[in-house]
């Protein structure tokens, strides 16, 4: 609570003139709960001039009667007891603002999920609640204030941040919808980790066939913007207008103003130092088997490829989900290369999820690949040419000679990933691979507004899956990128002069939204906060941690609560 | 709810596409939008109509393990909400019967026995085909009894069990414990009668059944009215004891605490699917490590080849599911489940680690069925004009993935391959911007491989 007992009372809260509209919904409200009753209830609340009870009030009916009451009976304060603010606010407040009343002075008392749902077995305690809830519903909204959307302009421009195959489909989209790009790759050359391939599985193209006809796409669209061995130096802004410094290759710094950021940073193969005599040369890993088999210096016949080198365990816990299916391809290819080549696959679970790395599994073992498993707290040992794996049932010792070891390692989450991370203000998870906004629902979004993840920045994929990603990311963007303008909710925070600039809100806020700023007051310098109306949520963290009422959120304010809270203690 | 809000979305639910003409930018396609006889922009979805309809049709949404009615809708969050007649069922669709109870009770007046099948129109530029998956149907493996074995079920069905909106509100029973459950209020209802039976006896001669019975047996009382009663006496006495009996067995009931997953059920089989439906591994530990939190006695096994856990957090996923929630994860092959007089289950398999045949003692064994093409897309692909491959599946012969054979149609999720939920979500972006790249009018001809 605010210690200087000032709190502003809202000056029109004394003419407010509320209706209130308690809602049937069929059965699923007046089943248990006596609509009639909790109707003649509201009737006698403080402030309340208007009171119907509606069978269905989200109907078209129902909508119509909000419309007629705002007008005839002058409402200034609408107020439903029905169901969800989640399904349902949009409509009611879009019935007030058609009807002239600002959407903002719209309450909702939820009496279907939070009570008739809930309380089935106990129809008279229900009644007590419902009219608790109307009661807190009619308090709060007597207190609302008229608020604005919140407006701002976009510029339809994206940043690609990364030049491999997610990054370079992303830009072809976004180009071809009709979207200037700026596409950044740190490398001198496009392509990423396609330009060290052999070939793709399962459909065998060459991968630089693959990189060749996408870069020269991307060359031939003038929309997009390429700069090469760049460097992102710092990002500002919010979405719709991103301000972003880069470096080109050449040292130049760049400045652009893009609507939206795609993150497509790739990720590395992990270099196995250390590991099964790692060497480079007669152990190497599967990335430099691709570039053996891509240049024609393979010539092994007794090639071992150990899987999970590296990964699934304590240090590294994650699967790298493409590296059994690409070892399984490159023993394809040396099986089609030499068919007499021994090829001989040593496994923890063979990953080849789907339906065409299965049946590359099922081909190779045809085509004479040995598979074996091995434990995990038993792993190969490389003696001098001779792989030794224990049996798990006998105890034995199987000795495979090789003249070439292939180490099946993870992609790794990229050095500057976190760097990266850091400059935009975005999260990482704790393999330091970014992370998105919800692992289910919403894989290539970031938390913050405006900014996109796909390909392997993400997570392993295949070359098909980055790509996939790739367009998806670039469709979330245009979502965003193709709005004449962006419109946001008014209920965010707001400074008050109570703020002294302590402070304490700026490291809570989740949304990086609150700065510190300090300006001259008679002659003064002082400190207050700041608060960004579209990096604000509106999530009321800020405010529950201010000690003195120096910030609040619009349609939650302090007096807003104490209302409620009041009129639910008053029953007591 | 985001797409049944959107302004640009026109949600044409219960309909089926019956023709599509044209090509890229200019398809015309035939809907036949199935009459559902409840006129959606008047229904409420409020479920009068549901409630006091008298006739009642198996729950497809709970797999059959709860009933729905005639005027259904098929689970509670769907969008649209309106409600939809099964005129299969019901019985003011059936030759000589009438009901009504529905269109009488509907206060929104929603209801429209008349209602027909409408044709619609569209002219669109692109098609995503976002179809889905059926299934494997596990009575093809008839040595893992499904269908036959009570306690042998799928994990689809387990989830409804595991949901706290499900049939059994969360708590895992077995089925042929919820079987001897719903007979009890029969028995019960048998003993009264029988007890009713007896009443009119009693009243007729003035005397108790109980002292009645040892005259009737020690000869003291005979005759045919005293047979009759005897009769009804023995009869009772069943009836008591046949109630008692199933009591004290429901009263024992306890929910399944051993539960044994059998993956790969269908898939990886060169009898059925060869590939690998890609989300069951994760599927059973999600569901073995919410089985675990509802029920701390839980033991949970796994029974697979591989334990494919290739998402992203996914072996994480699996191993806290082995370290927190106990589940063993058994390399193996299962040869067969089989049962005692009970309906206990013993699973027969071989563990290929060890190369031994084993079993386990399971309450309830639960297969990870296969993701398979949906019945209907052979149909699909032949009225879109595209390809399917040799799984069955719509074919993307090579990249974008979204492409399918035909320019203008793309394809996303489980119509495409078996995929999780977050890979369908970022195909289905993706597939949105493939539609969109053509409309806007620069179709990338060169990414089309």
């Amino acid at each position: 609570m605010s210690g200087n007992g000032e709190m502003v009372v809202n000056p029109e809260a004394k003419e407010a003139r509320i209706g209130v509209f308690v809602c049937h919904c069929g059965s699923n409200i007046a089943g248990l709960l006596d609509c009639v009753q909790l109707t003649e209830y509201a009737a006698g609340l403080p402030g309340v001039v208007y009171t119907k009870n509606n069978l269905y009030t989200c109907s078209e009916s129902g909508i119509g009667e909000i419309k007629k009451a705002i007008g005839e009976h002058q409402l200034t304060r609408v107020v439903v007891a029905s169901c969800s603010p989640r399904t349902h606010m949009p409509l009611f407040k879009s019935a007030c603002d058609e009807a002239g009343l600002n959407p903002y002075l719209f309450e909702m008392a939820n009496i279907r999920d939070q009570c008739s749902w809930v309380h089935m077995q106990q129809g008279e305690d229900a009644m007590v609640k419902a009219r608790d809830l109307i009661r807190m519903a009619v308090a709060k909204a007597s207190l609302l204030a008229p608020q604005k959307d919140i407006e701002s302009s976009l510029v339809r421009k994206a940043l690609v941040i990364g030049g491999g195959v997610t990054g370079l489909s992303a830009a072809c989209t976004l180009a071809d919808m009709g979207v200037e790009v700026v596409l950044a790759e740190r490398e001198a050359r496009l392509g990423g980790l396609l330009n060290r391939i052999n070939r793709l599985a399962p459909g065998g193209e060459k991968a630089s066939d693959v990189v060749e006809k996408l870069v020269s796409r991307v060359k031939g669209t003038p929309r997009i913007q390429t700069l090469l061995g760049a460097e992102v130096l710092s990002v500002g802004g919010v979405i719709g207008n991103y301000h972003v410094t880069l470096r080109n290759g050449e040292g130049k710094e760049i400045e652009e103003t893009v609507g939206c950021i795609l993150v497509a940073t790739g990720a590395v193969p992990l270099k196995p130092e250390g590991m099964y005599g790692y060497d480079g040369k007669t152990v190497v890993t599967q990335i430099e088997l691709e570039e053996m088999l891509r240049d024609g210096s393979f010539n092994a016949r007794k090639v071992v490829m150990i899987q999970c080198a590296g990964s699934r365990v304590p240090e590294r816990e994650y699967c790298s989900r493409i590296c059994c299916l690409t070892a399984v391809k490159n023993a394809l290819y040396i099986k089609e290369q030499n068919p007499e080549a021994r090829v001989h696959i040593l496994y923890r679970d063979i990953q080849m999820y789907g339906t065409e790395n299965e049946r590359m599994l099922w081909e190779s073992r045809g085509k004479g690949v040995r598979y074996d498993v091995y434990d995990v707290n038993c792993p190969p040992v490389v003696k001098g040419n001779t792989v030794e794996v224990c049996q798990p049932l006998t105890g034995d010792v199987l000795e495979i000679p090789f003249d070439l070891l292939v180490l099946s390692t993870p992609l790794v989450a990229r050095d500057d990933a976190a760097a990266l991370a850091n400059l935009m203000r975005i999260p990482v998870d704790q393999n330091r691979f970014f992370l998105e906004a919800h692992a289910k629902l919403r894989p290539l979004d970031f938390a913050t507004d405006g900014i996109f993840l796909c390909g392997t920045a993400r997570y392993p994929a295949t070359v098909g899956e980055a790509q996939a990603q790739g367009f998806g990311a670039a469709s979330r963007a245009a979502t965003v990128l193709f709005k004449d303008k962006l419109i946001s909710s008014a209920l965010i925070s707001r400074v008050t002069e109570h703020c002294d600039g302590c402070a304490l809100c700026v490291d809570v806020c989740p949304y990086f939204a609150i700065k510190l700023e300090e300006y001259e007051r008679d002659g003064r310098k002082v400190k207050r906060i700041v608060s960004d109306e579209i990096l604000c949520k509106g999530c009321g963290v800020c405010a529950a941690t201010c000690p003195k009422g120096g910030v609040e959120v619009n349609g939650f304010t302090l007096d807003q609560l104490k209302a409620q809270v009041d009129a639910a203690l008053e029953a007591v | 709810m985001d797409v049944g809000r959107h302004p640009k979305i026109r949600l044409l639910a219960y309909s089926e596409v019956e023709k599509v003409d044209g090509e890229l930018g200019e398809f015309r396609v035939t809907i036949r939008k199935k009459a559902r006889y409840v006129d959606e922009n008047k229904c409420t979805g409020c479920g009068a109509c549901a409630e006091k309809c008298p006739t009642p049709v198996r729950d497809e949404y709970n797999l059959g393990l709860a009933e729905s009615k005639a005027i259904y809708r098929y689970f509670a969050q769907g969008i649209p909400s309106t409600y939809t007649i099964h005129a299969q069922y019901c019985r003011n669709f059936q030759p000589g019967k009438k009901c009504g109870v529905c269109s009488k009770i509907c206060q929104a007046g929603a209801i429209d026995y008349k209602q027909q099948d409408q044709i619609l129109e569209v002219e669109v530029g692109a098609v995503i085909l976002a179809t889905g998956y059926e299934t494997f149907d596990a009575r093809r493996i008839p040595e893992y009894g499904y269908g036959r074995l009570p306690n042998v079920i799928t994990a689809l069905e387990l989830e409804r069990f595991l949901s706290a909106g499900g049939p059994t509100h969360g708590h895992v029973y077995r089925p042929s414990d919820l079987a001897l459950m719903a007979a009890l209020p029969d028995l019960e209802k048998a003993r009264q009668r029988a007890r009713k039976g007896l009443e009119k006896f009693e009243k007729t001669f003035d005397r108790t059944s109980e002292e009645f019975f040892p005259l009737y047996e020690s000869g003291e009382l005979a005759g045919e009215d005293y047979d009759q009663w005897a009769e009804q006496v023995r009869a009772a006495r069943k009836a008591d004891g046949e109630f008692e009996g199933l009591r004290e067995r429901v009263d024992k009931i306890e929910t399944a605490h051993r539960l044994v997953f059998i993956q790969c059920v269908g898939s990886r089989d060169i009898r059925f699917n060869r590939y690998c439906s890609g989300f069951c591994c994760m599927h059973a530990i999600k569901e073995a490590i919410i089985a675990k939190e509802h029920d701390r006695q839980a033991e949970v096994f796994i029974l697979g080849m591989d334990i494919r856990a290739v998402g992203k957090g996914f072996e994480e996923y699996r191993n806290r599911g082995g370290r927190e929630s106990g589940i063993q994860y058994i390399r193996s092959r299962v040869a067969e489940v089989t049962e005692d007089a009970d309906h206990n289950l013993t699973v027969w398999y071989e563990d290929t680690k060890e190369r031994r045949v084993k079993q386990l003692a399971a309450d309830l064994v639960v297969l990870s069925t296969a993701c398979q093409p949906a019945a209907s897309s052979k149909r699909m692909a032949e009225l879109l004009n595209i390809e399917v491959n040799d799984f069955g599946f719509f074919k993307t012969p090579g990249y974008p993935p979204m492409d399918t054979t035909r320019p203008g149609i793309y394809v996303c999720g489980c119509a495409h391959s078996p995929m999780d939920i977050p890979e369908s979500v970022a195909q289905a972006s993706s597939a949105a911007a493939r539609a969109a790249q053509v409309l806007s009018g620069s179709e990338s001809a060169c990414l089309a491989s």
